[in-house]
């Protein structure tokens, strides 16, 4: 058996309650061994005992029914090394060891009992297991009349030993003796209703697991659904215009991966440990990639912005800076005839520089056309009042960088802008 | 650096022997798709076999040994970093070019510095794939735009950054800064050499240097996000 799971108590194959069963294959050893071990402990003022009672208790049985012929001879083994273990523990008993003759006294007689209502209950469990997987009824009904009878024998061995114990102490005072017995009785409940007290603590636990990963899948199908099918559906319904599909799947790439990598991204841990991921903070970087995207859902082509350095909050001129950028995507979207523009964005602590470039027609600078009022209003005049500065470069046939430079005239007060856009219109220094 | 075959070394684009790719990736369909385009419209690169999971990666990789694997760094049991360590010291001869839908920084710091010499995306067009499988295997570094921001960013000297235990290593050279920046504002090599004034020679040594300083350097971003991923 050399599968070494945590320690999970034997269901098949077991003589008393799988223990020893548990412990070999954990520590992938012959069975044998263990009981042996357990035998020659509980010779030590019974140590094997309680250690066996103690694994019983709190060693889950294991879940899966897998089959174990056990040959006849292990079992003859097995029986002669417990008939052993009591043997061993009478003779020691006898040669006067107080403690062993406790436990084979009348508390010997209450651990008996114990043990028959125990193994009844791993018994209940296994019932309760396979009710559960045939036919999702869980807590199913105990297993009839032998059953009862068994936990009945069991708490009466309890009852009688811990009554026979008692009365080897009868002749302490009245006081004593009622404390004794009220104590006794305490113990002797409390051991009978052991695997129940655990089976709660344990369902307990296992429905609070439950109930997280639910909560968890919820969250994720409610978000696949929102995004991922409702785009699917649509790119269904647009198949015959491969424009539409493509702007679909990247804006849906887009969100999800925002989703998954984000700053408070599903995939991310709240740790976030390394150097965040230089996109996507509140500010300057948040606001371009917007305006990339927005570019890339209205004119479906591809935008991939790369962000150098720590984000800055928006102020009035980086909030120019941004628009600016923003309208050169679009004439580079509307006039370069390209399916991929490249955005570039430098923050350095003293100034931004935003290059945006494509590989499309190009043209002539000086020989713009009187009607394009996007190059020269919104870009070079709108930099110009906020200090800023424009570098064209364009060759036909070869395409056009757009070059802004804005430089941040106080740096200590990275505050951000609240204005709209009138502001930007407000100061013209120049 | 493959230096077993010169026949389809750098220059040779028309040589007889194609060069041999490994595919790793989790995505069946993915797999499938790259496969397609490269077996359909490239004649130099052939695909001589694919893995989904780390352990098949490594097993087949030992067998085919190909001339460049193909690399998803998003996998489970430890993703493409994990094939690279393992496969690495037994194959120094088989290069690895890294292909992600992931643009988490650490993420592709990470399989860089295990040692991939390349990163792409897998939105990438099957024609730059083949031209960056072409490049990596003449033993140059492929950058994507994005890959040269993060460098940038990991050796920017932003106020608070650790200073630099080996200059050697933990800086960027004034020219390699602007090839980078160059790369990240989405220019080709060529485009970058007419830029520079420089050969498209001396840019391909430029990013190899950079390559090689991305690896080995132990600025302190660098060994964070290498040990946030414990590969150090």
């Amino acid at each position: 058996m050399p599968t070494r799971g945590a320690l999970e108590r034997r269901r098949s194959g077991r003589l008393v309650a799988g223990v020893a069963g548990g412990v070999a294959d954990h520590l992938g050893i012959d069975v044998l061994w263990v009981r042996a071990a357990f035998v020659v402990l509980a010779a030590i003022n019974g140590a094997g005992v309680v250690g066996y009672a103690l694994l019983w208790m709190f060693v889950r049985q294991e879940s899966a029914d897998t089959e174990r012929a056990v040959p006849r001879r292990e079992r003859q083994q097995a029986i002669g090394l417990v008939v052993l273990g009591l043997g061993i523990g009478l003779v020691a008993a006898l040669l006067g060891n107080s403690v062993i003759g406790w436990i084979v006294g009348p508390l010997g007689v209450a651990a008996l009992g114990a043990a028959v209502v125990w193994r009844e209950a791993d018994e209940a469990q296994r019932r309760r297991w396979a009710a559960g997987a045939r036919s999702g009824v869980t807590g199913a009904a105990g297993g009839g009349r032998t059953a009862l009878i068994r936990i009945v024998a069991g708490a009466l061995f309890v009852a009688l030993g811990i009554a026979v114990f008692l009365i080897g102490n009868i002749n302490l005072g009245q006081v004593q003796f009622g404390l004794l017995a009220v104590i006794a009785t305490i113990v002797g409940v409390g051991v009978l209703t052991v695997p129940w007290w655990l089976r709660l603590a344990r369902d307990l636990g296992e429905e609070r697991r439950q109930r997280i990963v639910e909560a968890e899948r919820a969250e994720i199908a409610a978000h696949l659904h929102d995004s991922v099918l409702q785009t699917l559906a649509l790119i269904q319904r647009q198949s015959d215009d491969p424009r539409e599909v493509a702007r679909l799947a990247r804006g849906q790439e887009r969100e999800l991966r925002h989703w998954l990598y984000g700053p408070q991204g599903y995939g991310r841990g709240s740790t976030g440990g390394g150097v965040k991921a230089p996109a996507l903070d509140e500010g300057l970087a948040e606001s371009l990639t917007k305006a990339a995207a927005e570019v890339e859902d209205t004119y479906a082509l591809t935008v991939s912005p790369v962000l150098v350095g720590a984000d800055r909050q928006l102020d009035a001129d980086l909030r120019a800076l941004v628009l600016a950028a923003r309208e050169a995507m679009v004439n580079a979207a509307k006039h370069a005839g390209v399916d991929e523009i490249s955005v570039y964005v430098e923050i350095e602590p003293d100034e931004v520089n935003v290059f945006v470039r494509d590989r499309g027609k190009g043209f002539d600078p000086d020989d713009v056309p009187a009607d394009r009022h996007g190059l020269a209003d919104s870009i070079k005049a709108r930099m110009a009042r906020h200090g800023g500065r424009v570098r064209l470069r364009s060759t036909p046939g070869e395409g056009t960088e757009v070059h802004l430079a804005m430089t941040i005239s106080d740096p200590a007060a990275p505050d951000r802008a609240t204005d709209t856009d009138n502001e930007d219109r407000q100061e013209a220094p120049s | 650096m493959t230096d077993e075959q010169p026949d389809t070394d750098s220059t040779g684009g028309e040589a007889q022997k194609p060069i041999t790719v490994f595919l790793v990736d989790d995505h069946g369909l993915f797999r499938a798709g790259v496969r397609a385009e490269l077996d359909r419209g490239v004649p130099d690169v052939e695909v001589v076999g694919e893995a989904g999971s780390v352990d098949e990666a490594v097993a087949a990789i030992r067998h085919h040994t190909p001339d460049v694997v193909l690399l998803d760094v998003h996998m489970p049991d430890g993703g493409g970093a994990e094939v690279l360590r393992r496969v690495r010291p037994e194959a120094p001869s088989v290069v690895f070019l890294a292909l992600s839908v992931s643009d988490a920084a650490e993420d592709v710091i990470a399989v860089i510095r295990a040692g991939a010499r390349g990163y792409v995306t897998k939105t990438i067009s099957g024609r730059d794939l083949a031209d960056a499988v072409r490049r990596v295997h003449g033993g140059d570094a492929v950058f994507s735009p994005r890959l040269a921001g993060f460098v940038l960013d990991v050796f920017s000297d932003r106020p608070g950054a650790a200073p630099p235990g080996d200059p050697e290593l933990d800086l960027l050279t004034r020219r390699e800064r602007d090839v980078l920046r160059l790369l990240a504002r989405g220019y080709a090599y060529k485009e970058i050499a007419g830029e520079l004034f420089i050969s498209v020679k001396t840019v391909e040594t430029h990013v190899s240097s950079v390559l090689r300083k991305t690896q080995l350097s132990n600025r302190y971003e660098l060994s964070r996000w290498a040990s946030d991923r414990r590969l150090v």
